[in-house]
């Protein structure tokens, strides 16, 4: 699949290596296998494809530049390579030793060698479409299951090395099962198998694991780690996200084997296929797993790069295993990949319709897709229409209401209490001098319909206010209120203000805050000596609303009343120290406070002498509007008509109010019920793409805008199919082509890797030309083939190696044999390896009947110490981790909530990694902190208390077959006699031991939540729990064998 | 062989087979140091480390998190405070960008300290009166005020301080000196990491397990967190109704089956294994023993101030953090949390060093007079400075600091460093860095250079790079402030 002239070139000389070791003496050398490394390692960085850091205009990475100066092929004393490599000068030794490469002599001489020889190059293998390689021939094929038996065995009889026996049953049955569903099997499956002598029995059983729902949890549980999925943002305050639906997307397309190609194309571009299932959307969440930011303060942009960058790296690195981030501030440094490629690259993501950075006040952001269920809907359905029935009973209850005040003039009056003056604010107004009491400082004033009447307008600037000089300041001691109907256009302005400009600001007042709240100050001298009263709700914009604020004379913040619409506001107090005077010998003053305005309507002002109760201002308000309805209510607009009903609701104490209140419950029901819906978050596209532009040594602020750049794959590959635009559903196509030279071959690479622990190419996670060679290339490519031809079947894959004789070989090695081959390269033995973190724990529970087996839904939160999130937070958090409680304290460990700042702590210590970032490889890691969790944590000490609970529930009568029992269900074979031995006489020792000791059994059988089996003698359950926890802690329970 | 292939190379075997080469060694003398730890707990790190002789053996790095004002502390400017309330000229601010909390400010009135400053010590650094016990050690340590980083957040920017990138996925500084020069203390872990938050304050910024964790180098050499409660390291209690000598019994039962295993499958990580419970059950002594303060005498703890009698305080884990240094642990994280002040930053900073003052002064002073102080590194600071001026209202006590990192004030002491130096100047404003300037990669190279490492040797094949804890740019350890 690369460029036709680059293909050519490499085609001519296609060889693969043979094998993976070193060139010994008298073997020919190899490029790809001896030189590639070397070269590349100590040379390429200075004289390779990184235009900028290249020396001397010399490129080591290119046999045609390599060739035309530096090395005369078959001349290793002409070859200035050799010459340079080999200098006893410092100025002209290379490596240089500043750059902390050095060849040693071993390494020089290889070089030499080759050079002598020729120089031969290779193309890089991986860059290469696989072609089946045809089986080898191999002298003794007994044993032999199929073809991957030839291809291990061709080299293995080469150095005169034989295969190890075919595996105990017990051994096998159990290594599988790990395998194919991370969970071991039950002592009824062993026993089956190991009676089961059809030749049959081993492919049935490997069927019935492939079929079981626990297999695609189990291979989910890897993909999650690729797809770095979690339950959190990841970033400082670290809030839940809800991204499970895309988990249990995952776990679902396993157990239904949709083909790996489909399986990719969904989950990169899901949301491009023609009309796209919910399901597809879903699967799209792959490429919103990445950790996002919320910090205050972040910038838009810069982390908008930043996911794109990871949604980058994770791409290529899941499904090309190519390390593209290398390349996002300059050329790679060893691979043909440019700056430029990684920007193309960075576009398939640009198109997203997403903000950098992402809120903190919401779980998920969107894009997104809401995943009601078929019962959900109906629910939701159901609140439609009763919410639809609501409304209309109230809207009819307030027609009548309203057509009762205009028809009949039937004012539900209670008492109104009596203003001291009041202010419509009608025709009376005149410019400069007005009434005697009020009055507007210039120009014409205008009017515009109000809710209650003409109401006059105020534009917001310096004289557009009303003075009112007929009302005296009031004092600290003095009570008083004053009602007010206003409509702002606009926020962050004075409504009335009786306070000195300047100085001291004395006087009292009323803002409209940006936010959109009220305040109202009181002031002797501001800020030590005055009282601030603030509401927590705010008034709308744009429409009316009547206000009341009231004073009862306390000189307390509390004794401010602020009411919107008749109801009291809850108060927010600030200073509140009032001491002294706050009156002043200045009019009150509509529309401004020193140097604020408003803008926007008001009418019907009044003013009172005294406090108003909330009854009071309920009345006044009626009082209002039935005076207002008195006039032409017919003529009204619609929408003032509307408004007006809205406020006889605000104010009526009956029916209309509870109709209200039924229409308020069920509308946040449904809400509440809407929001529990869980939503996944997608990927989708902006009708406008932005622009992509290469980004000047990786900086989001430093676009290089002289040239914009479309969507595509790295240019050393073959460019996508043009049949669907520069996006990513062709970058997915792309990914899926047959001739594509690396997806197939990293896929099998690393579920080969699952199984033996080390992939064919160790460097799971790097296919470039920096690649680890293969260790049986042409297995590689021959697996890769058949992945491929079976349709991308993964269960087929993994049958096809689990049915291998490599597989099956026992695991049981000789010291000599481990000393020749530790890490099992040449696969002469079967994988003997430690489980993974989720496996230790979930075998821990199912072995002691803990396990719950159930499929996906939301992450759940098993023990964990307590304190460990706090510990950490800061001042905005998700609050403590609180257990889950009970069937979902015992899931299996792939649902764990995944909190990325703060990983589940024994997952962490068994080598899980944080799921901040794309993984694809786990290190295997043996600690004493590792004992520690499985000697102390109370997961394991519950596990043994209910394996012991089984042991002599189980077990039958005597204390050899109970042992036996949970040693068999420990480690999945029989003890041999002396095991036994070493495990009956600690039996023996811890009955004593809990015999005499009440008290001590209690509290080895208190860990855990569940309760004990309190048929059984505590003293004897003790000791049979100490003896699962020696069981449990062994390590072969604790390996797939 | 290639450092990157972790994966199984932790068994005895494949390090001796693979002789002395890249992780396989590395790992050889960790196990090597574990499985030998009762007859000799010295050295064993990487091959060639150090790569020069050290003058610190140990680290104890006292993270101030949430980034404390340089202008309360150490980098005086008496020049600001005629120019109070002026706005900050362009021509200093240079169109830099600012985070989105003050981006918006209409405007950026200048905020002098309200603290005043002396000069102290023979050497006559200009101390805030806020820091009277840190003054008095000034002649031991050498502060640099040219600091200065690449992020602009908290999380990205404690990440970048921590593991030299600002994304999440590197070795911490503590993991990489783990996995360079090993363990000298066999019973304890190389890599400690200590907690603190200020007393009933809710609002700080959080800290994340990524601050101490392995990045991409194996797990065994992140930082292992020591608690204040009764669990200092995670399960290491033995849980109720154990007795010792039950205990002793599943342990030696437990080595007597893995034993057997063995001998069956020859797969040497079941020997490590064994050595692995032997480890943790020595560690059940080791750590108790190290945080139980009872045996310290009476002048010792008055030296930390009373907070040390508080487990969990910043005092008390600074006194932890002489007992492991004691104790060759070989590096100390400690992190105090609280130094975001947004708002009211005159009160806030006050009491965050009144908290922090003493117990640092105390550390240093203690450690000098065991004769601890010469081989130990001890680092101090944040993970950025703070503005010039005032984020929110400025009034005549009240004001606040928006993030900066353009420049801020760290300093150091002990092993290799030279005390009673000021490093770097920053302009009047201190906005910019004007001589000597620091980036955190020199920062954390003059750290590595003092343990003997050269920054730019100490690295692993990572994704097809070579990755180290100070970037691919060219950095240089602070020479001006190494003895």
């Amino acid at each position: 699949m690369m460029r036709s002239d680059t293909l050519l070139l490499l085609l001519c000389c296609c060889v693969w290596p043979a094998a993976s070791l070193p060139a010994a003496d008298g073997d020919a050398i190899q490029f790809n296998r001896d030189i590639r490394r070397l070269l590349f390692d100590r040379c390429v960085a200075c004289h390779g494809p990184d235009a900028r850091e290249r020396q001397a205009d010399l490129r080591l990475d290119i046999e045609e530049e390599a060739k035309t100066s530096a090395i005369v092929p078959g001349n290793p004393t002409e070859s200035e390579f050799i010459r340079r490599i080999t200098s006893d000068d410092p100025a002209e030794r290379m490596p240089p030793e500043t750059s902390g490469k050095t060849l040693n002599a071993e390494e020089i001489d290889l070089l030499t060698r080759w050079v002598a020889a020729g120089a031969a190059w290779q193309p890089h293998w991986a860059f290469l479409t696989p072609v089946r390689p045809p089986i080898p021939e191999i002298d003794d094929p007994r044993g032999v299951k199929n073809g991957i038996d030839d291809f291990v065995r061709a080299p293995l009889a080469q150095q005169g090395i034989a295969p190890s026996p075919q595996a105990a049953p017990e051994q096998l049955i159990r290594r599988v099962s790990f395998d194919l569903t991370g969970l071991p099997p039950t002592i009824e499956e062993i026993d089956a198998f190991v009676l089961d002598h059809s030749p049959e029995a081993y492919e049935s059983l490997v069927d019935r694991l492939l079929a079981s729902p626990r297999y695609g949890e189990h291979l989910a549980a890897g993909w999650m780690q690729a797809a770095r999925f979690a339950d959190s943002n990841g970033f400082q305050n670290d809030f839940r996200r809800e991204q499970w639906p895309w988990r249990d997307w995952v776990i679902n397309a396993f157990n239904n084997n949709m083909p790996f190609d489909q399986f990719v194309l969904e989950q990169l571009a899901g949301d491009l296929l023609p009309n796209p299932t919910r399901d597809q959307l879903v699967a799209t969440g792959f490429n919103r797993n990445n950790r996002t930011v919320t910090e205050a303060g972040s910038i838009d942009e810069e982390w908008r790069v930043e996911n794109n960058v990871d949604r980058v790296e994770t791409t290529c690195t899941v499904f090309l295993g190519l390390t593209m981030g290398c390349s996002r501030c300059h050329d790679h440094k060893y691979d043909p990949l440019t700056q430029k490629d990684f920007y193309r690259f960075f576009g398939f993501f640009d198109a997203l319709d997403e903000k950098g950075v992402y809120t903190e006040t919401r779980g998920n952001v969107p894009p997104l897709v809401a995943l009601p269920t078929p019962e959900n809907e109906e629910r939701l359905q159901e609140f439609n229409r009763q919410i639809a029935a609501a409304d209309a009973t109230l809207n009819a209850l307030a027609q009548a209401a309203m057509d009762r005040l205009f028809f009949i003039g039937d004012i539900p009056l209670k008492s109104a209490p009596e203003p001291t003056i009041a202010f419509p604010f009608l025709e009376t107004l005149t410019p400069g001098a007005g009434s005697e009491t009020a009055t507007y400082p210039a120009g014409e004033p205008t009017f515009v319909e109000g809710l209650l009447g003409p109401s006059l307008v105020l534009d917001g600037t310096e004289n557009s206010h009303v003075t009112l000089t007929g009302i005296a300041s009031p004092d600290r001691s003095t009570p008083f209120a004053y009602s007010l109907w206003v409509r702002p256009d606009g926020r962050n302005s004075a409504i009335l203000g009786q306070m000195e400009d300047g100085g001291q600001s004395r006087g009292w007042d009323t803002l409209l805050l940006k936010d959109g709240r009220l305040k109202v100050h009181l002031i002797h001298q501001y800020p030590q000596n005055s009282l601030e009263a603030t509401t927590k709700t705010t008034l709308p914009n744009g429409e009316w609303s009547h206000i009341t604020v009231s004073y009862d004379g306390s000189s307390k913040a509390a004794g401010v009343a602020i009411s919107i619409n008749g109801k009291p506001a809850e108060i927010e107090v600030g200073n509140d120290q009032l001491t002294d005077s706050f009156a002043v010998d200045l009019p009150l003053r509509l529309g401004r406070r020193s140097e604020m305005f408003f803008k926007g309507a008001m009418s019907h002002f009044a003013w009172f002498d005294r406090a108003l109760t909330s009854d009071e201002i309920l009345a006044w308000i009626q009082h209002d509007l039935g005076r207002a309805a008195q006039n032409n209510v017919p003529e009204w607009s619609e929408a003032r008509q509307n408004m007006f009903k809205k406020f006889l609701i605000a104010v009526d104490e009956g029916e209309l109010q509870a109709a209200q209140a039924q229409l308020d419950t069920l509308r946040k029901e449904r809400a509440d019920y809407d929001a529990a819906i869980p939503t996944v978050m997608i990927m989708k596209d902006r009708a406008e793409p932005r622009p992509t532009y290469r980004l000047d040594r990786g900086a989001y602020d430093d676009p290089d805008t002289s040239e914009q750049l479309t969507p595509a794959v790295p240019t050393v590959f073959a460019p996508m199919p043009a049949e669907y635009g520069p996006n990513r559903l062709a970058l997915a196509h792309w990914i899926i082509d047959r001739q594509n030279p690396l997806t197939a071959r990293v896929q099998v690479n690393r579920i080969w890797q699952r199984m033996f622990g080390v992939g064919i190419v160790k460097s799971s996670e790097n296919f470039g030309v920096q690649a680890d060679p293969p260790s049986h290339p042409e297995l590689l490519d021959w697996l890769a083939v058949e992945f491929m031809e079976s349709g991308w079947n993964l269960k087929q894959l993994q049958k096809l190696i689990v049915m291998s004789a490599t597989y099956q070989q026992s695991s049981d090695a000789t010291p000599a044999a481990v000393q020749a081959d530790p890490e099992n390269r040449l696969l002469a033995r079967g994988p003997r390896l430690r489980l993974s973190a989720e496996t230790v724990r979930d075998n821990a529970l199912a072995i002691s009947g803990l396990l719950t087996e159930k499929l996906g839904g939301p992450s759940v939160k098993p023990y964990q110490p307590a304190g460990l999130w706090e510990e950490l937070q800061g001042g905005a958090n998700e609050g403590p981790y609180v257990l889950s409680e009970g069937e979902n304290l015992y899931r299996r460990s792939l649902y764990t909530n995944r909190k990325r700042t703060v990983p589940h702590t024994t997952m962490s210590t068994f080598d899980a990694p944080t799921y901040e970032y794309c993984t694809v490889k786990r290190s295997t890691t043996n600690t004493p902190l590792q004992a520690l969790a499985l000697l102390n944590d109370v997961t394991y000490l519950e596990a043994a208390r209910k394996l012991a609970e089984r042991m002599i529930v189980e077990g039958g009568a005597d204390a050899a077959s109970r042992v036996t029992l949970g040693f068999r269900l420990a480690t999945g074979r029989r003890p041999a006699e002396e095991e036994l031995d070493i495990l009956t006489r600690g039996l023996n020792a811890y009955l004593q031991q809990f015999d005499g000791d009440e008290s001590a059994a209690t509290a080895v059988l208190a860990q855990g939540a569940s309760d004990p089996n309190a048929a059984l003698p505590r003293a004897k359950l003790a000791a049979y729990t100490t003896l699962a926890g020696i069981l449990l802690n062994l390590d072969e329970a604790i390996i797939k064998p | 062989m290639d450092p990157l292939q972790f994966t199984q190379l932790t068994n005895r075997r494949t390090f001796l087979h693979n002789g002395g080469v890249g992780l396989g060694a590395t790992a050889l003398s960790m196990l090597l140091t574990q499985s030998t730890a009762h007859a000799a707990p010295a050295g064993a790190g990487l091959p060639g480390l150090p790569h020069f002789p050290p003058t610190a053996k140990r680290v104890i790095y006292l993270f101030q998190s949430g980034a404390p004002s340089q202008f309360e502390t150490f980098d005086y400017k008496p020049q600001l405070v005629p120019l109070r309330k002026t706005d900050l000229p362009d021509s200093v601010r240079m169109g830099q960008r600012l985070t989105g909390m003050t981006a918006f400010q209409k405007a950026f009135p200048v905020a002098p300290s309200i603290y005043n400053f002396q000069q102290h010590g023979a050497s006559g650094a200009w101390i805030s009166e806020l820091l009277p016990h840190t003054a008095q050690i000034v002649d031991d340590i050498a502060i640099v005020r040219s600091v200065h980083t690449e992020a602009i957040n908290h999380d990205p920017a404690i990440t970048f301080i921590q593991t030299g990138s600002q994304i999440a996925g590197r070795p911490s500084m503590g993991a990489w000196v783990a996995y360079g020069l090993g363990t000298m203390n066999a019973d304890l872990p190389t890599f400690v990491t200590l907690i603190s938050r200020p007393e009933g304050s809710p609002g700080c910024q959080p800290l994340y397990d990524r601050l101490w964790g392995s990045g991409f180098l194996p797990s065994r050499y992140q930082g292992v967190k020591l608690r204040s409660g009764n669990d200092p390291v995670l399960y290491l209690k033995t849980p109720d109704g154990y007795s010792p000598e039950t205990r002793r019994r599943m342990l030696d039962d437990i080595a007597a089956l893995n034993r057997l295993t063995f001998e069956r499958s020859a797969d040497p990580e079941v020997l490590t294994r064994i050595e692995q419970y032997e480890l943790a059950f020595r560690m059940q002594s080791a750590v108790p023993e190290l945080t139980e303060i009872e045996n310290e005498p009476k002048h010792v703890l008055e030296k930390y101030g009373p907070d040390v009698d508080r487990p969990g305080s910043y005092a008390r884990n600074c006194l932890l953090a002489r007992r492991l240094i004691e104790r060759d642990v070989r590096f100390v994280q400690l992190y105090h949390m609280g130094w975001d002040h947004h708002g009211d930053l005159p009160d806030r900073m006050k009491k965050q060093c009144a908290a922090t003052d003493q117990p640092s002064a105390a550390l240093l002073n203690d450690l000098k007079e065991r004769g601890l102080l010469q081989d130990t590194l001890i680092i101090w600071g944040g993970e950025f400075g703070r503005t010039v001026y005032s984020q929110g209202t400025l009034t005549e006590t009240n004001y606040g600091r928006d993030h900066h990192p353009r420049c801020f004030s760290v300093w150091l002491a002990g092993g290799g460093v030279q005390g009673g130096v000021t490093h770097g100047e920053t302009d009047d404003f201190s906005y910019n860095v004007v001589t000597d300037p620091v980036h955190i990669h020199d920062l954390n190279a003059t750290v590595l250079h003092c343990l003997g490492i050269d920054h730019k040797r100490l690295t692993v094949k990572n994704q097809g790079l070579d990755v180290g804890l100070t970037g691919v740019e060219e950095h240089h350890p602070v020479h001006g402030i190494l003895s």
